[in-house]
């Protein structure tokens, strides 16, 4: 009788003689067998996740023992980072990381969800296409190439022009005088910023317009029934509908953010030092690795460079888990 | 049909396995500094050429280089900075020099062109440390009395990944300046005082070619190369000198290898009035009773080739051949120190 899918059983469950039943027993027995190879295979690749996880983490825990031993707590809070004396503190690398990880969010977001809802909402239809696909493309560019054009083109720009600009207007004003100050080198902190600025908007425009797409027709023709704005409509329903998406899709560009290396290493100006300005130079934790570990002689510098690995991980670790709480936190309120 | 394209599959797989056992038996693998990759790539090439046997060399730098070689996963490690006798007595170590490069400092002036500046090395220091922050600094006016000197800022550009232009440079000033030497130190990477850092000798190059009023150092090599503008720099003797290959042999002829314990020289502030003051050896580490001695004799006697009929070829790439006499130093040392599991010399 050949073989039977299951819809087939279904359908003729009326007239089954006694061979037939015997049949369907071993073709059900078969299936069961099939669903638990399939089940149990699913299961090892979901595992072999948590395994990898695991290992991660557990090997960067013990590689980064030595450094912690040697230094305790102050190297999280001393931003000395002297390979000749072997004093490490981590101060620096975590400031850079995350001042530049807001800064390019601060930038991103707004632009991004800007895109996302011209795209959706008020762009001629023949164009929402080409730009919804030049958006995508930006994420597909390798960040080393974000890297090279940020040094030889966007920094010695920023440079010129803006630079000086920010310096001059600022000069008098007190606190922004202090985050514009400085000779202008191009490369920086602001530089470095507006590149992971560049590089996180497609994650954040596309995630974005999807979601934004996902809102119903009715909703919005409703809203505009009764006389909204556009901009009505998209502040109190296409956001407040998608706004576990969005904050989604922020999350994902600030993951992207906080882990970039290559492009940042290129425009960032590598100097273990917090400076009040802007303009300065920094570095950034995945940077520093990027730069150091391949030529870091002597057990405490490696493990300096893995402890701070460990703890771009814890970084990244408590800002999902606070996304999550605040997700958690919207819904209950919407609720 | 399918009978042909097997018989082509066959016959190409064939082709391609063949030669690679022989090959693989006597390859030799080295891992460590990037500086001298590109000569240590183009003597595997003509060496191979030569006699059948090839080199597997990996630029993962010197760090990782000194650490593959303690594994004992490569046959030999390649590093820009020496190791202290005792480290390479700790793990049953060699090591000897190959080529020597130099390290220079260049300039973003305009109106200066190459050598036309001209610097010592405590104003160096000052200007790495960050004291003298403008060009027309007295200590630079002094210096050259008729140049015209902006009052622009200096940015210094620095490495930013560990390198062993670092060490020789910082290596350099640490000598001339007992302030560098208590505050930075000299070391692969250390703790910059000042300016902006850039990774490799081409981002120094880049962020130097790009910021009016810059100053970094690069290999000599690459600045020649990518025909960057350079400074003199005043030596021990108390004279302004070129880079050139020149003045590296005259420092590394004064250097006293034969005095030295393990070849533990770095060639900065040499004495001679025609030395470059900065300049340095790249080394290959061995070890002593070497796990596969078949393989480890391989390799001695590819750099004796190299030492013999390379340094044309290094020339080439703007490296500097060793002097005649420190490769005669050095068959010595291969002769009396590196044994197989006899305990006779691999190579005499």
């Amino acid at each position: 009788m050949g073989t039977k899918k299951v819809a087939d059983f279904a359908i003729d469950t009326g007239a089954l003689d006694s061979t037939e039943a015997l049949d369907r027993r071993a073709t059900l027995r078969r299936f069961k067998v099939l669903d638990t190879v399939f089940r149990l295979l699913t299961m090892t690749a979901a595992s072999a996740v948590l395994v990898l996880l695991g290992g991660v983490i557990a090997s960067l825990v013990i590689g980064s023992l030595p450094a912690f031993r040697a230094f305790g707590l102050d190297f999280l809070t001393t931003q000395s980072w002297n390979p000749v004396t072997e004093k490490f503190g981590a101060l620096a690398p975590i400031y850079g990381t995350v001042v530049t990880s807001a800064l390019a969010m601060l930038l991103a977001v707004p632009v991004g969800l800007g895109i996302a809802i011209f795209l959706t909402e008020l762009c001629p239809y023949p164009l929402r296409r080409p730009i919804g696909i030049a958006i995508e493309l930006l994420a597909g560019i390798p960040s080393i190439i974000y890297g090279i054009w940020g040094l030889f083109v966007l920094a010695p720009l920023i440079q010129q022009y803006v630079q000086p600009g920010l310096i001059g207007t600022f000069s008098n004003v007190p606190v922004l005088s202090t985050l514009f100050a400085g000779p202008p080198y191009g490369i920086g902190v602001l530089t470095a910023s507006f590149i992971l600025a560049i590089m996180v908007l497609p994650f954040i425009t596309s995630i974005s317009r999807d979601v934004f797409d996902t809102v119903p027709s009715v909703l919005k023709e409703a809203a505009y029934g009764v006389g909204c704005t556009t901009w009505e409509v998209v502040r109190s329903v296409v956001i407040p509908y998608t706004r576990v998406g969005v904050i989604g899709g922020v999350m994902l560009g600030l993951g992207r953010a906080l882990g970039e290396t290559m492009a940042v290493t290129f425009v960032i100006g590598n100097a273990h030092k917090i400076s009040a300005s802007l303009l300065a130079p920094g570095t950034t934790i995945s940077a520093t690795i990027a730069n150091e570990f391949t030529e870091a002689v002597g057990d405490i510098y490696t493990s300096s460079l893995i402890a701070l690995g460990l703890i771009l991980f814890g970084i990244t670790f408590v800002i999902l888990a606070l996304a999550r709480y605040m997700l958690m936190r919207l819904e209950q309120k919407a609720a | 049909m399918s009978f042909t394209f097997l018989r082509g599959v066959l016959a190409a797989a064939a082709i391609s396995l063949a030669p690679v056992p022989a090959v693989l038996a006597a390859d030799i693998s080295g891992a460590g500094a990037t500086f001298p990759y590109p000569i240590y790539a183009k003597w595997a090439d003509v060496y191979k050429k030569d006699t059948g046997v090839g080199l597997n060399y990996q630029s993962i730098g010197s760090g990782g280089g000194i650490k593959q070689i303690k594994a004992k996963t490569v046959t030999f490690g390649a590093s820009d900075m020496p190791l202290k006798p005792e480290d390479l007595a700790k793990d049953g170590l060699v090591q000897f020099p190959t080529v020597i490069g130099g390290v220079v400092p260049v300039i973003n002036l305009p109106g200066f062109a190459s050598g036309e500046l001209t610097l010592d090395g405590p104003t160096l220091a000052k200007i790495f440390l960050g004291e003298i922050k403008t060009w027309d600094d007295p200590a630079i006016k002094k210096l050259n009395p008729k140049a015209k000197l902006p009052s622009d800022a200096i940015v210094v550009v620095h490495r930013s990944d560990g390198s062993g232009t670092t060490f020789l440079w910082t290596n350099y000033l640490s000598k001339v300046s007992p302030e560098w030497k208590e505050k930075v130190g000299a070391s692969t990477a250390v703790e910059w005082p000042a300016g902006i850092g850039a990774k490799g000798n081409e981002g120094v190059a880049n962020n130097t070619a790009q910021t009016k009023g810059a100053i970094g150092y690069v290999e000599y090599a690459y600045a020649k190369q990518n025909k960057m503008t350079y400074a003199k720099v005043v030596n021990k003797d108390g004279k302004a000198v070129a880079p050139s290959s020149e003045t590296f042999q005259a420092a590394a002829a004064n250097a006293g290898w034969e005095k030295s314990d393990s070849y533990y020289v770095i060639l900065t502030d040499e004495p001679g009035a025609k030395s470059w003051p900065i300049a340095g050896a790249t080394f290959i580490l061995i070890h002593k009773q070497p796990q596969d001695p078949a393989v480890a004799a391989e390799a001695l006697r590819f750099f004796g080739w190299a030492y013999e009929k390379g340094g044309k070829l290094a020339e080439e790439l703007d490296y500097v051949p060793l002097p005649k006499d420190v490769v005669g130093l050095i068959k010595k040392t291969w002769a009396a120190e590196i044994k197989g599991a006899d305990g006779k010399p691999l190579v005499n």
